[in-house]
């Protein structure tokens, strides 16, 4: 941003280009065009999308993607990732059913439990990746699969379901007068709080900084594992409330709970534009593809399309999420190479 | 700044979208109750709209009880026949299925489950969304489901597979061990507990389990569990592996292996999947019901529910095309049959 004072203020006012083209060479706006296309097509086309069911099942569908991605975004921008998440949603699943199996009565304590159990095992990886300065792709696939050994020591073959029908039917309970599931303001006031984090605090900042170049970052005075040993936390802690979510919307903890859920986490936050070498993306694309990616794979199996082509479908669309950006970014410099005055500024700002 | 601006710009239409979604109104679909009690002299509507929901898709098993039972039957009675489900024999996935379903407004749900209660709350909305619910190979709990399928009893598999074993293995018995499909499948679970029970009694007093392994109905999974069995257990002598896709896999495994013949195999298989492990010596015999009758039966039993003709009480009865007349057990049980012993001498005369 120093080179702005560099060009005169008027000038570059005059040469930018006006906000719809901004818009439309934005990843998140192509996002958010495409998810409304595709809501708009399909409910034309397929019988029962856009149903108040349709809603209902959807949103109950993404809400623990969502919950998950949301630290993921802050994870991934740093450069690094956590492929462990939905082994901490099963582990976090199966201890919470243990414990109730056991005689914990008080949902709340079993919730506040959980909650601490996913930081402890986001710590551990956080301990790794920053103290002992791991790779975190190495280890977060090891966790992988201790977290999910460890669900099974936990729980074996059983699965722990007779919990108070006031709890599964809580965790699925509508919004008074609506049929959309109350749990989604849960996630709509975490999706704030994280973005606060990222869009309008000098932490938020850094993140970025330190997805571009963690050296520089350190030497600007950014505590770099400090940040990414807490967001190891958090990450943890939201996947655990997953499992809380999960256990009680399926009625069932199971060792196997969730099991491959973190590719479907990593797939929308990459659809979501965020660059998987971090630096780059933001939480507003990354809401837009659960949301997109859950709407298309609703309306597809609605349209009774085989499993095996939906995966198909989702094979393609990570692909993509992967080139699309990059096509989107060096379509924009092309662009701008045209108009040679701003071109020093825009190169530096995107 | 103008960065910012696409920011705020992205949000606010995310935000419509929300708003939109959110401003949806309350279902008004509620369930047709069929009234107090069944009429057994009715008739089977015709148009219904009859979904078979497998474990998992793709499965030989489930294709011959669907396509080939299922199917035949919603045809004779007139009806809309399908079949839909997960690629992966997962509960979630299949909850996103039965959700599917009853927005599709489907009359009969026919679902073999994954797991007992993680089913129960998309069919119990199903359920009030008009649809019958019958479970087929694998059991619901009761509240959750009109009424079951039952392939055969318990104990009618748990007997005759250690008869199976027994006889296979010898009269001086040994090792055996169990290769099962998922840990959570509450039909093999049932049926390994009363097998059990079954070891207990002393004409198997020379047998000894020594292993229950899970191949999760993967074919690659359960072909390396069962080689896994045999480098543990050097004196293994028997593998009882009641499921079609894991007697599949070890039966591959142990006739291309030095252990071809020493280490007897049965299970619940499909004729046309243990034909040539049955024709080169690999296994003896093994058992299985039909699964085309099975999902014949589920038709039928969906339809008569739909249709008003039982309504899943204890003592009421219907007729299920050209198997005749079954009445319904306790908890809405219909029963099939006894299971079917397949070996060398009556094999060809089956093709599924």
């Amino acid at each position: 941003m120093a080179t702005d004072t560099l060009v005169d203020p008027a000038r570059t006012a005059e040469a930018a280009p006006p906000a719809w083209r901004r818009l439309l060479g934005s990843w998140d706006a192509i996002l958010i065009l495409a998810l409304l296309v595709v809501v708009l097509v399909a409910s034309a086309t397929i019988e029962g999308v856009g149903s108040p069911r349709f809603y209902r099942f959807l949103v109950l569908e993404a809400i623990p993607i969502a919950l998950i991605a949301l630290p993921m975004t802050l994870v991934i921008i740093t450069g690094e990732i956590d492929l462990s998440v939905a082994s901490t949603v099963g582990l976090t699943c199966s201890v919470l059913g243990q414990l109730w199996y056991l005689g914990v009565t008080s949902l709340p304590v079993l919730i506040v439990l959980s909650l601490l159990l996913g930081a402890m095992l986001g710590a551990v990886n956080g301990v790794f990746i920053t103290v002992f300065g791991l790779p975190s792709l190495a280890v977060t696939i090891g966790t992988l699969a201790l977290y999910r050994g460890l669900a099974y020591v936990v729980l074996g073959d059983r699965a722990i379901a007779d919990y108070p029908q006031a709890w599964t039917q809580n965790a699925v309970a509508p919004i008074p007068g609506t049929v959309i599931p109350w749990f989604v303001l849960v996630l709509a006031a975490l999706a704030v709080v994280f973005g606060v984090l990222l869009y309008a605090t000098p932490i938020g900042r850094s993140l970025y900084a330190i997805g571009n170049n963690a050296d520089a970052s350190t030497f600007a005075g950014v505590s770099v594992l400090r940040t990414k040993f807490w967001l190891f936390v958090a990450t943890g802690a939201m996947a655990a409330l997953a499992g809380v979510f999960w256990t009680f919307r399926f009625a069932s903890a199971r060792a196997d709970n969730a099991t491959g859920l973190e590719l479907a986490v990593v797939a929308a936050v990459l659809l979501g534009g965020v660059s998987i070498f971090g630096g780059r993306g933001g939480l507003v694309g990354v809401l837009a593809a659960v949301a997109l990616l859950g709407v298309l794979r609703n309306s597809l199996q609605l349209a009774d399309v085989p499993a095996n082509a939906l995966t198909i479908v989702t094979g393609t669309l990570l692909i993509l999420s992967v080139v699309g950006p990059n096509v989107v970014r060096m379509t924009r410099d092309r662009l701008r190479r045209r108009r040679p005055l701003t071109t020093a500024l825009e190169r530096t700002s995107s | 700044m103008t960065i910012r601006r696409t920011r705020v710009v992205a949000t606010a239409v995310l935000a419509a979208v929300a708003l939109t979604l959110g401003a949806c109104a309350e279902d008004t679909g509620t369930g047709t109750d069929a009234g107090s009690g069944g009429n057994p002299s009715g008739t089977i509507k015709e148009g219904l709209k009859v979904t078979f929901l497998p474990k998992q898709v793709n499965n030989p098993y489930f294709d011959t009880s669907d396509n080939q039972g299922g199917k035949p039957a919603v045809e004779e009675f007139k009806g809309q026949y399908a079949q839909t489900g997960p690629s992966e024999a997962s509960p979630s996935a299949q909850v996103s299925y039965i959700n599917t379903l009853s927005q599709q407004g489907t009359d009969v749900i026919i679902i073999a489950a994954n797991d007992q209660d993680a089913v129960c709350g998309s069919l119990t909305e199903a359920k009030a969304a008009g649809a019958k619910v019958v479970t087929y190979d694998s059991d619901t709990k009761p509240e959750c489901r009109d009424a079951f399928v039952n392939q055969a009893t318990s104990e009618g598999i748990a007997q005759s597979q250690l008869k199976l074993i027994s006889d296979a293995v010898g009269p001086e018995g040994g090792e055996i061990a169990i290769l099962s499909a998922t840990a959570n499948a509450t039909n093999q679970n049932a049926w390994i507990e009363l097998m059990k029970t079954e070891l207990a009694k002393p004409e198997y007093s020379k047998l000894k389990l020594v292993a229950t392994v899970y191949g999760d109905d993967q074919d690659e999974k359960s072909f390396q569990e069962a080689q896994g069995l045999l480098s543990k257990y050097p004196n293994l002598k028997g593998i009882i592996s009641p499921t079609t896709v894991g007697v599949a896999a070890a039966a591959r495994y142990l006739s291309g292996s030095s252990y071809k013949g020493k280490v007897q195999l049965t299970g619940l298989g499909t004729p046309n999947q243990m034909r040539e492990y049955v024709k080169d010596g690999t296994v003896k015999a093994f058992a299985l019901w039909n699964p085309a009758d099975l999902g014949y039966l589920a038709a039928y039993t969906g339809a008569a529910l739909a249709s008003g003709i039982i309504t899943g009480k204890e003592g009421e009865k219907f007729t299920a095309g050209k198997l005749g007349e079954f009445t319904l057990g306790a908890n809405g049980e219909v029963l099939l049959g006894d299971p079917f012993e397949f070996n060398a001498s009556n094999i060809d005369q089956f093709n599924f």
